[in-house]
């Protein structure tokens, strides 16, 4: 399995700086990104003693009990109010979350 | 405790203030009034907290004045606590030490909250912390760093750095933090304070701000290990709000306490004790061995080589996870939105950019490498495939000795702004405390002595869900220490103030 080959050290070039942000959701500055290249390149090359590893057949660890029973019945319960739960809310409107235009209108599905 | 009664109530246990209330020799008020006056003096230098309601606790106390004194008074009554700023608390305000949570008033109560609530115990406040958690040093706190009690010149520790210096300080009786990585442990260790991460699943995380889910544990920091076993009983147990919380019976912690460690089996990690520990440290976690050997504690030198690999697994484990988690904060539910925004990804994108602090960008940017496609199988899942290494490890070492000790941190607290330009040199601070993370153990910090002026934490690990053995150890140790424990001297405004320039 590939994961079993020690990687090559991880290039962290400025296209993946830029990759990575995006799935990320974080619109960095210039700076940042030239930043964030070096800090994330020297701290992957020193985690490349991971790599060294001799793993065996060691699984991947499974965390929590799974045992802990996460069913209850099925009896409905109190829950926070609709009001409550958008009190936080930066921009709402009758009940609802307000957020920017997703889709941009250019009017070709005008009604 | 064996020594004086301190002069304040403000530096007294929480079960001493119990037998006072019993005895009618004080009252919540007076307590709660004492703390307040703590905080005024000391709090312009430590900055434990971000939040304070001097008035609604001063409220609380008065509700209590009577029945704290009362014999079926809950074991909590009239007790002053401070609650790390990661904890929700219903309508005050709740941060994490983050920008992108200013203005945020939980609809609801952390379950350890509602529990202190039913247990009598006064709420004084929010304590400053690392932005969500993440951080050694409370420095990454959006909010300005606490300084330590000790030395006003050194981090407290973190990320639950507010929580321990407010309890050092004398600010609060007791408080809770949560450690993910070292978070309870490393600042208690730094401010002299018994702080405890509990076995995953042993307290529910609801109400918790999620940091990295399979590691986040909320736990207690008090000044005396008998404390830290009654606010652990008072929290821990089974809470259907959070899945991963362990059916688990919960023992009266303080009532086992009995200082006995004759025939106890103490293993000595000998990869905690490697070159690089300060000599200081190494001296006082030396001589905290000794001192429980002379009690009757049997040392037996254990190996636990894959130890040293935590660090690097844990920095890939968590933040993946806290990637996922923080993916919440977004400008739609809750928290800051920006205000220059066309369309909804450029709100994301750019309310995040302004929310989040240098560390946890750096994380989130971390853990989405480790997760993206093509660098998933060589980083997350070799991540998790050594922490079950470490997990077994950990499990077999306890096999044959009763639990695990060594130092909390490989140097004590550092000076103010030593590590914050170089992320490597502050994850160090987490080589000995982020391997029980991952491998769901307990650990205590203790205070074990002094690395010249500054406090040193001895780390005692033991079995999962074996809290009652961890905190009898302490306790032994506490006990076998010199007496009385030192505490630290904040120098107060007013005193700065007519001192000579």
């Amino acid at each position: 399995m590939s994961e079993d080959r020690p990687p090559a050290p991880p290039m962290i070039d400025a296209a993946t700086v830029a990759h990575v942000a995006r799935l990320s959701r974080l619109e960095l500055t210039p700076d940042e990104r030239r930043l964030f290249q070096a800090q994330l390149g020297s701290i992957l090359e020193s985690f490349q003693q991971l790599a060294t590893l001799d793993l065996g057949d060691v699984p991947a660890a499974v965390p929590g009990d799974p045992a802990a029973g996460v069913m209850r019945d099925d009896v409905p319960v109190a829950s926070l109010s609709r009001e409550d739960a958008l009190a936080n809310a930066p921009e709402t409107a009758d009940g609802y979350v307000v957020v920017p235009p997703v889709i941009e209108d250019d009017g070709s599905r005008a009604p | 405790m064996t020594g004086p009664h301190p002069a304040s109530p403000a530096d007294r246990p929480a079960w001493d203030l119990r037998a006072c209330y019993r005895r009618g020799e004080l009252s919540p008020s007076e307590v709660v009034d004492g703390v307040l006056r703590r905080i005024e003096a000391v709090e312009p230098q430590v900055r434990a907290y971000l939040y304070l309601d001097a008035d609604a606790a001063r409220r609380e106390a008065a509700q209590w004045d009577r029945a704290a004194g009362a014999e079926d008074a809950p074991p909590l009554a009239g007790v002053p606590v401070a609650l790390k700023d990661n904890l929700c608390t219903r309508g005050v305000p709740t941060t994490a030490g983050s920008r992108v949570l200013a203005g945020f008033r939980p609809p609801y109560d952390a379950t350890v909250v509602t529990r202190l609530r039913r247990a009598g115990a006064i709420v004084l406040g929010k304590t400053n912390c690392d932005e969500f958690a993440m951080g050694s040093s409370t420095e990454n706190s959006a909010f300005g760093p606490t300084r330590n009690p000790w030395d006003p010149d050194r981090v407290p520790g973190g990320s639950s750095g507010g929580s321990a210096a407010a309890v050092a300080a004398g600010e609060a009786t007791l408080a809770l933090g949560s450690d993910t990585g070292g978070s309870i442990r490393e600042p208690g260790a730094f401010c002299g304070v018994v702080g405890l991460k509990p076995t995953y699943g042993r307290v529910s995380r609801y109400g918790l701000i999620a940091f990295a889910s399979s590691l986040d544990q909320i736990g207690p920091f008090a000044r005396d290990v008998r404390d830290a076993a009654l606010l652990l009983r008072e929290i821990a147990g089974r809470d259907p709000a959070d899945a991963t919380s362990a059916g688990v019976e919960v023992p009266d912690y303080p009532a086992l306490l009995t200082g006995r460690v004759a025939g106890l089996r103490l293993g000595v990690v000998r990869e905690f004790l490697q070159d690089g520990l300060d000599p200081g440290v190494a001296g006082a976690v030396g001589e905290a061995i000794r001192a429980l050997e002379r009690s009757g504690a049997r040392r037996v030198d254990v190996s636990l080589p894959h130890a040293p690999y935590a660090l690097p697994a844990y920095y890939i484990v968590a933040p993946a996870e806290a990637s996922s988690n923080l993916a919440r904060y977004a400008g739609v539910l809750y928290g800051h939105r920006t205000t220059r925004a066309a369309d909804l990804i450029g709100m994301y994108a750019r309310t995040r950019d302004e929310g989040f602090g240098a560390e946890v960008k750096r994380r989130i940017m971390l853990g989405t490498y480790a997760l993206s496609a093509g660098y998933y199988d060589a980083f997350y899942l070799r991540a998790q495939r050594v922490r079950e290494l470490i997990r077994r490890e950990f499990a077999q070492a306890l096999e044959s000795v009763d639990v695990l000790v060594g130092p909390v941190a490989p140097t004590p607290a550092f000076p103010l702004g030593e590590r914050v330009e170089d992320p490597l040199e502050m994850y160090l601070a987490d080589v000995f405390t982020v391997p029980l993370n991952l491998a769901g153990l307990p650990g205590v910090s203790v205070p074990c002595g002094f690395a010249g002026d500054l406090p040193v934490g001895l780390q005692i690990a033991g079995r999962a869900f074996d809290e009652a053995t961890v905190l009898n150890t302490a306790y032994a140790l506490e006990r076998a220490l010199p007496a009385p424990g030192r505490r630290p001297r904040v120098v107060t405004a007013a005193e700065r103030r007519s001192s000579p320039a």
